[in-house]
Order: C-alpha cells, then structure tokens, then sequence
C-alpha cells in the first residue's frame, strides 16, 4: 500500500500543474471575454473617471502580466481574491455555495451508477437480445437530449402535471429529484453502455466458462465473476464523468433555481465578477483532481494486475 | 442400442437405476451442428461414439479442427449458444442432451472440465483460494471447513506451500502452478469424470510431464478422465482407451497400447509414424502427409481419402461405417482389415 501512496503523491503533484493551468487559462478567458468589470458595476451613467477609478482599485488598470503573477502569487498563499461585487472573499462565497452543487452531483451520480449498472448488466449478459436492444435504444435517447430540455419536460410532466414535485428552489428532499434525475440523464447513458460492453466483453472470457463448469447459475456467473472484472473501467469513467458532471450542474442549477456553484457563476460571468469565476474554476479542478485520484485507487484496489504493478 | 433404462432421477444426474456396468459416459452418434461466421451450418462433430468406463481414462485425439473440443464441451452442456446437438450422451444411463437436464448439479460435481490455457480459465481479480473454494462455499460449507478443503486439494495438486498461496492471484503463480490450480478447482466437487482439454499444449515441455505425472495420479484414485490432444505422446502415456478423431468423426477407436501398436486405420498409422519414438525407437518420424480435412471442407465418402495411401474408388464414394475388426477395436475404414494385418 506503500506503492499506492507513493502513486497519489505522484497524482497531487501532476494535479498541482494541471490546476495552474486551468488557473492560467482562466485567468486569460475571463480578461479576454468582451465587458469591463468597472462599467458593468457602476452601471450605464458612470462616467469614464469613475470607471477608470474603480479599475485601478481592483489592479485591473495594471499590465496583465503583471496581475497575472499578483494572482498566483495571492492563489499561493491561498488567497482568492476578493468578489467586488458581493464585498467579500470570492471562496468564501464559493464555498458557501459549495454543499448544493455537492447535494445535486453525488444524488445525480447515485442514480446514474444505480440505473446505469443495472441497465448495463442486464443488456451486456446477453448481448443482441431484446433487453440489449431496447436498452441501448434508451441510452441514445437519453444521451441525446439536451440538459435543459430534459429538465424542462420533467418539470412540465412531474411539476406542472402530475403535482408530485416541486418545479424550482431547495428545502426539501423532495426539491432534489428533478434536478438530480435532469442531470443523471446522460451520465446514466454512459454508465449503461460501458457496463454494457464491459460485461459482454468479460462474459465471453474463459474464466466464465470456468465458472459455468463449477455449476453456477447465468446470474452467479454474472455477478461473482464478470461483474466484478468489468468494474475496473468504469469506475475510472465514473469518476472522470463526475468532474464533467459539475459543468451539466450549472445548466441544471440554472434551469430549477438550485443554490449552488452553477448559479453562483452564471451570475459572477454576467458581472465580470473575475474573482468569483476563477476561484470556482480552481475549486472545481481541485475537485476533479480528487476524483480522478480516487478512481485510480480504486482502479487499482479492483485489479490485483495493476496493484502489483504499482508497487514495482 | 435401443432397450436401456433411461429413467431419469428429477435431477438430471443419470438414470433411476442404471443395469450393472453401464459405463459413466456413453456417446451414441453424437452431432453437432455449428453455424460459421458466414451463417452457413457446419458438422462440426457427425456421428461420434465412444464409452467412458468408469475409473478409465479415454485419450481423445486428432489434429486441429477435428472436433474434440466441440465434444468435450458437450459432454459438459457449455457448447457455444448457437449449437445444435444430436444423438445421446447417457450419463451413467440417462441422456444430458434432454432439455430437463439440471446442469447446475452436473457440472463440477459430477462432470468437471479444465482448459488449456490455465491464466484465461482463471478470473484474474480473485485469489486462487476462493475460485478453488467457490463450489464448496456455494454449497453452504462453513468457512473453517472450506479453507482446509482448499488447502488440501492445492496440496493435492501440488501447490507448495498452499496455506500461502492460496491467497495469491492467478497472475502471481507460474504456467505449471495455475493448471495444478485448475486442477484442485475441478476436483473440488468431486466429480466422477474430468474432461480434460489439452491440459499440458500451454506449458514447456519440463511442466508437461509433471502435469502428466499428477494426472495419472489422480487417476489411480480412480477418477475417469476424458483427456483431449493433438499429442500422441500425452494420450500414449496416461490413455487406457483412445478415440482418433478426424474432420468431425470417428477415425478408430480401441485400448490405447494396442491402437498405438498396431493402427487399424491408415489415419491412425500415420499419425503414429509422424511422431518420433513412441512406441519405436526411430528418430525420425514422417510427417503426415497432405493438410487436414475440416468439417466445413469434409471430402465425400471416407474423409481420409485425398490423404490416405490406401484410397481406392470406394473410399471416395461411400461413407465408412464404425466397424468392430478384432474384439474390443472399431475402425471407419473400408480395409481395416489390411491395415491391421499389413
Ligand atoms: N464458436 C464456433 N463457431 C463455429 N465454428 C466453430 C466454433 N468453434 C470451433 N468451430 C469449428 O468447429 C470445428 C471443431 O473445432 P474444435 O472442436 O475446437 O476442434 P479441436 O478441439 O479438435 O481442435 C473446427 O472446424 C472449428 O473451426
Ligand atoms: S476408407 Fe479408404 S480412404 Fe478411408 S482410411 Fe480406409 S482406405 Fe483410406
Ligand atoms: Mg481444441
């Protein structure tokens, strides 16, 4: 397990560099995007001093370079920069936010790993029957159709028609199902296929003929031996996906009023809010950095080959 | 044939009451039919017989292609999906190939399989000891008990130092190791026949004979074996029986010293001479001449014929039938009786 230490070691430190990129090039997009922080703020009857004013105050009137190395120099010292708009510190904000994108993206993740695994293992034990075709008709579907339309049919149908559901906003659990089922969609689809065709891949192996030949059922077979080796790719799309999740969350996050970090930077890109924008933006690639690290330990928890080969 | 009892027990593992002496395993004109990758249905197997006796040992051999694992996997119900089977394989009397077979009981506590390739056949994300304990602890046995039973059929298969290395992944055990594995993971229900399906063709040459030496032993402990190989050096050394496959039937068939000895079919005596030293202590062999029929490509009448030394205007016209032509030997060839006595 030593080697496996030694290996996340190796992970934080690539992820360092990986977060200074996206802080670089995030730090470019938003100072590049058209729209001055200071006339945004001070609204169409500024005159040019005040703006002009304002600017300086933020450092923004300074050579790019130059707050460009003030940045990393603050972000170092874990320093994010403060929100002009809201007056205070720009994670502090974010952070705040933080626990509703949570809330939305892990029930998302449950259901779409649930119905995804599911799907997937009964299509991928018998591939080109009737449930493999139906299933993998679903799956187009449901990777087809765009976030928002989703949400917004969901909430026609279960909100507005039905009356089940609330349409919008947060309080209770019930509040959370439209959203998290809208953003499960496509990530489900991708579950589905991969399970799928990892499982037929491993269904056709010998050691499942081996298993056969012990007198186990299809469904010991099934979930004792190929189940459990075609795990191992999807664990790492699962936790690769859950990163891209966090993008989907803000069209979501829009769509039913949810409180979260999507939201959050809606609002901070409609107001050149440059702060708000790159302290999610890290906080995010932080978070996917952690994921990722994740899915390799359990990649390599799942896979005895891999375990060996990480501690040589 | 005709006038047996076939009456199954309800859990499809052999007849209510099978007479004294029924071998374990009869093959009565086995077929299989195979569709190939252009949908065009193939014989793979066409009309093969043969008898495991119980506590014998059947060497099943012939070139690639000619059908022995086709009849092994039947044997075992784990023929690929699209098959179709004819004939009968009566399991100490009753018929597997009707639909009420429970192959549940059948496969590992009756009739277990290994495979040539022992890294494939084994799951590689779970340790030896579990896939070699699975049919014992799905069979309710406490843990404790499991765990010596493992130890002791890797023991018995010659696993040192089993308590260790039962706890390994088959990745971390050597060629010779993972088919001793294999081995104690199919005696581990204790079954009455073994198929086993070039057991020795994956492993260097040093690691075969050791493999050889376990299966004679497991042998004597009177477990029957279907051995299948395309090497007649496996078969000479551990066969009581031999049944020459070729292009999907049955070539010859009969004790294996005798076979060996003195062919009764020309394929037979081909196979033979092609192999150097035996029986005799010639160091060069011929090789067999001319490339194998497959069942995709069966040449009309004897399948032998384009390659056969013997071939005459019959041989290409009319199929041989299995023929009884000195007592306990059976040969398809239309002139048997001058390959035997030359
Ligand atoms: N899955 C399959 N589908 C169709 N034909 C097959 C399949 N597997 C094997 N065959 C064909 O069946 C014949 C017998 O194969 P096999 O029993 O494996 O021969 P052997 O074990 O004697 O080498 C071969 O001609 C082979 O091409
Ligand atoms: S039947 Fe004819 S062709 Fe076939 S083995 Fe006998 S002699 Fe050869
Ligand atoms: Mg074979």
């Amino acid at each position: 397990m030593v080697a496996v230490t030694r290996m996340v070691v190796r992970r934080l430190l690539i992820g360092v560099f990986v977060m200074w990129g996206a802080a670089s090039v995030i730090f470019v997009i938003v100072r590049a995007a058209p729209g001055d922080p200071a006339a945004v703020f001070l609204g169409p009857d500024a005159d040019k001093e005040q703006i002009a004013r304002l600017t300086a105050a933020l450092g923004l009137d300074k050579p790019l370079f130059e707050q460009y190395v003030r940045y990393l120099g603050d972000v170092l010292r874990l320093d994010f920069g403060e929100s002009y708009r809201l007056g205070r510190p720009a994670m502090e904000a974010v952070f705040e936010r933080l626990p509703a994108t949570i809330d939305l993206t892990l029930t998302a993740t449950a259901v779409a790993v649930a119905v995804g695994l599911a799907l997937g293992l009964v299509a991928g034990s018998r591939p080109g029957g009737a449930v493999d075709r139906v299933v993998s008709a679903v799956t187009i579907a449901l990777q087809s159709f765009p976030t928002f339309w989703v949400g917004i049919m969901l909430v026609l149908t279960f909100a507005l028609g039905l009356r089940l559901l609330p349409s919008a906003g947060v309080g209770t659990p019930a509040h959370l199902v439209l959203p998290a089922v809208t953003l499960a969609f496509p990530f489900t689809a991708i579950v589905a296929r991969l399970t799928r065709s990892s499982v037929a891949e491993a269904m056709r192996e010998p050691y499942v003929q081996t298993a056969r030949s012990k007198g186990l059922s299809e469904r010991q077979v099934l979930l004792g031996h190929a189940l459990r080796n075609s795990l191992i790719p999807v664990v790492t799309i699962v936790g690769l996906q859950m990163g891209a999740l966090m993008g989907g969350a803000v069209i979501v996050e829009n769509v039913f009023a949810w409180p979260g970090l999507g939201s959050l930077v809606v609002d901070a890109v409609a107001n050149r809010d440059y702060a708000v924008v790159q302290a999610v933006t890290l906080l995010i690639a932080g978070v996917v950095m952690v994921l990722n690290i994740v899915a390799d330990v359990l990649y390599v928890r799942l896979d005895p080959r891999i375990r060996t080969e990480v501690a040589s | 044939m005709g006038g047996r009892v076939t009456a199954q027990r309800p859990d499809g593992t052999g007849a209510v009451n099978p007479p004294p002496g029924t071998p374990l395993l009869q093959v009565e004109d086995l077929v299989i039919d195979l569709p190939d990758p252009q949908g065009d249905v193939v014989r793979v197997v066409d009309g093969v017989s043969f008898d495991v006796p119980a506590g014998t040992t059947v060497g099943l051999i012939g070139e690639s292609g000619s059908g022995k694992t086709m009849t092994a996997l039947a044997v075992i119900g784990l023929l690929p999906d699209r098959a179709a089977t004819g004939g009968r394989l009566l399991w100490r009397g009753a018929d597997l190939l009707r639909p009420e077979t429970d192959w549940r009981r059948v496969r590992g506590h009756q009739i277990s399989m290994i495979f040539q390739d022992p890294l494939a056949a084994l799951n590689p994300s779970l340790t030896i000891g579990r896939q070699v304990g699975e049919i014992l602890r799905r069979a309710g046995r406490p843990r404790a008990e499991v765990r010596r039973a493992v130890i002791d059929l890797l023991d018995r298969a010659g696993v040192p130092d089993p308590e260790r290395r039962m706890g390994d992944y088959p990745y971390e055990f050597s060629g010779g190791l993972r088919q001793r594995a294999m081995i104690a993971l199919a005696l581990a229900g204790n079954p009455a026949l073994l198929l086993a399906d070039e057991p020795t063709t994956a492993l260097d040459v040093t690691v075969q004979a050791r493999i050889l030496r376990l299966l004679r032993s497991i042998q004597q402990e009177g477990l029957s074996m279907l051995l299948v190989s395309h090497d007649l050096r496996v078969i000479a050394h551990v066969a009581d029986q031999v049944v020459v496959m070729y292009a999907g039937r049955v070539a010859e068939r009969g004790p294996a010293a005798e076979v060996l000895r003195r062919p009764a079919h020309p394929y037979t005596r081909a196979l033979v001479a092609s192999v150097p030293a035996v029986r005799t202590r010639t160091a060069l062999a011929d090789p067999l001449p001319g490339t194998p029929a497959t069942p995709a490509h069966r040449p009309s009448g004897c399948a032998f014929h384009p390659r056969c030394p013997l071939a005459r205007d019959r041989c290409r016209a009319e199929v041989p039938p299995a023929r009884e032509v000195a007592p306990g030997r059976w040969s398809a060839c239309h002139f048997a009786e001058e390959v035997l006595t030359p």
